[in-house]
């Protein structure tokens, strides 16, 4: 991948350690930003990525040379208005998009740092971000946003600094991962581990790439982004560009031929370590447990103003454990507003054109940002 | 805005939490913030009246009555406001029971089934009554525990619910009500409100 000349890179000279124990040193975080930040410096939104994401929010990808994928929400006049707002957005720690992760070289040995990277957590995740504040000057963001880990990221966000946003947006996630939601996360990373070309994490020394093991990751990790009723809607039991049935194993139906593209197009543009990485960060998230199983504890100390979202047909970050936080934040008498949006767009309803959604985004960040 | 909104409106302190439940496209709740200055939050049922509200800059919970008031802790606002949803309910004395413990005080109007049109209604035609505040048909009413005036001083009563207040509204008439002229009141009046406290 040619990417040196479309990232933009901080390098962090303060030293991170992470909940691993481990201390990083002069690492870089890619970022990318969309809009002007404005004089007063009180129009800025932080967005935060899902597991697959990255920085390229919106507009043309320059490394994938695809949409953003926030590209429905993100943009001029959209919900997340660029003609109004600052938009940062930073690929995690532990991604493949120019952020310090399991590809970047080992100085101890000269190859990628493969599974010999720290294994990460949301909340590293979140404080190495933090240090895009300092690098723009921005005292207090506008809001912070983000669907899935992005929601996941955010709820750690405002707990660990919770004066530095105005607003704050978790969408379709949770504030504990579960076992369900583990489980699928293991299935991905067994896929991986199971091809032989990963060899335990050391391919990129040995010219080789997990691609089969990492195309099943994400074939299974896309079926729980959408809802059997979308699926079936969409897919039903048509065949693919065939009259009737091979009786063999090649993809008959249209369903296995839509997965198998998903996963080849996916090994064009992400790093199996990573994917390992990322995983394990969201299997290793609960916010309830890092406040002695009180999820409301998180929250004390913010005064922001809390919009969540879940969608009807997400059944990878249920609604209920949407309103877990929206619980969790009444307790304690917080500032929060919920809406359960009716979609069949399944988990990924957050990414697609759902106007219910986009318009409850767009309306809620106008009107908080006039009452600033 | 409603009369009854007024009403409503007069009885809550400036610079008040309030919560308002059953709060539909929220016009209460912004009149409330624009001129009480209210700390105020919805909840509401309706996806398409939370997104009114969302558009209004409200801060509004969908949620259910009947179960979402739990998560609120004792004695958290100021005022709740349920505006003509108890009958609405199936356990009307538990959301009752709900308001008043979250709220330090609430406010409850109810569409008065005592009111003269409506006993006409069913004296004189023999069928479910149907008035501006009671627009619907026996077959699609969302309200299943109707009362009247009487009924719900009644019920207060034998709860140990304290009535700070009764008003009667009648077309654009708000007038109190006491013991004195409650059989009056539960004739005349289309609406009833209530200031309530346990």
């Amino acid at each position: 991948m040619d990417t040196e000349n479309n990232i933009k890179t901080l390098v962090v000279k303060k030293p991170l350690k992470l909940d691993c124990g481990k201390t990083i040193n002069e690492f870089p975080i890619a970022y990318e930003t969309y809009g002007l930040l404005n004089r007063k410096k009180d129009n800025a939104i932080l967005v935060f990525h899902a597991l697959t994401g990255d920085q390229f929010v919106t507009g043309l990808n320059p490394i994938t040379k695809k949409d953003g994928w926030w590209s429905y929400a993100v943009g001029p006049d959209k919900a997340i208005d660029t003609k109004k707002y600052f938009i940062i957005c930073a690929n995690v720690i532990g991604g493949c998009m120019g952020s310090f992760g399991p590809s970047h070289e080992d100085p101890n040995t000269g190859n990628a740092f493969g599974t010999n990277f720290p294994v990460i957590t949301i909340n590293d995740m979140v404080n190495a971000q933090y240090n895009l504040l300092e690098h723009f000057g921005i005292d207090k963001l506008f809001s912070i946003a983000g669907g899935s880990m992005g929601g996941m990221q955010v709820l750690q966000f405002i707990s660990n600094f919770p004066d530095k946003a105005k607003t704050v947006i978790p969408i379709a996630c949770t504030s504990s991962h579960s076992a369900q939601n583990i489980a699928f996360n293991e299935l991905g990373r067994q896929a991986i581990a199971a091809d032989s070309n990963w060899k335990d994490g050391d391919y990129s020394s040995k010219d080789t790439i997990p691609n089969k093991g990492l195309a099943v990751a994400r074939m299974a990790a896309h079926i729980t982004y959408l809802s059997k009723k979308g699926l079936q809607e969409k897919f039903g039991r048509k065949l693919q560009e065939r009259e009737d049935l091979k009786f063999g194993f090649d993809a008959d139906f249209q369903i296995e031929s839509y997965l198998r593209y998903q996963g080849s197009v996916f090994v064009d543009r992400f790093d199996a370590n990573s994917y390992l990485y990322i995983t394990r960060a969201m299997d290793y998230f609960d916010l309830a447990k890092q406040f002695k199983g009180n999820l409301s504890n998180a929250f004390k100390a913010t005064k922001a103003k809390f919009f969540i979202i879940s969608f009807t047909s997400d059944w990878l970050y249920p609604t209920q454990e949407n309103k877990d936080i929206v619980i969790a934040l009444n307790s304690i008498g917080a500032d929060v507003g919920f809406v359960e949006i009716e979609s069949d767009k399944g988990h990924d309803s957050f990414l697609l054109d759902v106007p219910d959604f986009l318009t409850a985004l767009k309306n809620f960040l106008d009107k908080s940002y006039l009452e600033n | 805005m409603k009369n009854e909104f007024q009403v409503i409106a007069e009885l809550i302190e400036k610079e008040k939490k309030v919560l308002d439940v059953g709060c539909g496209d929220g016009i209460l709740m912004e009149f409330l913030k624009k001129n009480k200055n209210t700390n105020i939050r919805g909840m509401e049922i309706s996806k398409s009246k939370v997104q009114e509200c969302i558009a209004k800059g409200l801060t509004v919970i969908e949620g259910n009555a009947e179960k979402d008031l739990k998560q609120f802790p004792d004695k958290s606002f100021d005022y709740v406001v349920l505006s003509q949803t108890l009958q609405a309910f199936l356990d009307p004395e538990l959301v009752i029971n709900e308001l008043l413990r979250v709220g330090k005080k609430a406010i409850v109007t109810i569409p008065n089934f005592g009111y003269w049109k409506v006993r006409f209604h069913l004296l004189i035609k023999g069928t479910m009554p149907i008035t501006k505040t009671l627009p619907d048909e026996w077959y699609n009413t969302p309200n299943i525990h109707m009362c009247s005036i009487k009924d719900f001083f009644s019920f207060a009563k034998s709860r140990n619910i304290k009535i700070f207040k009764s008003l009667a509204i009648n077309n654009q008439n708000v007038s109190i009500i006491n013991h004195s002229n409650l059989t009056i009141k539960n004739f005349f009046a289309d609406l009833g409100i209530f200031l309530i406290e346990k």
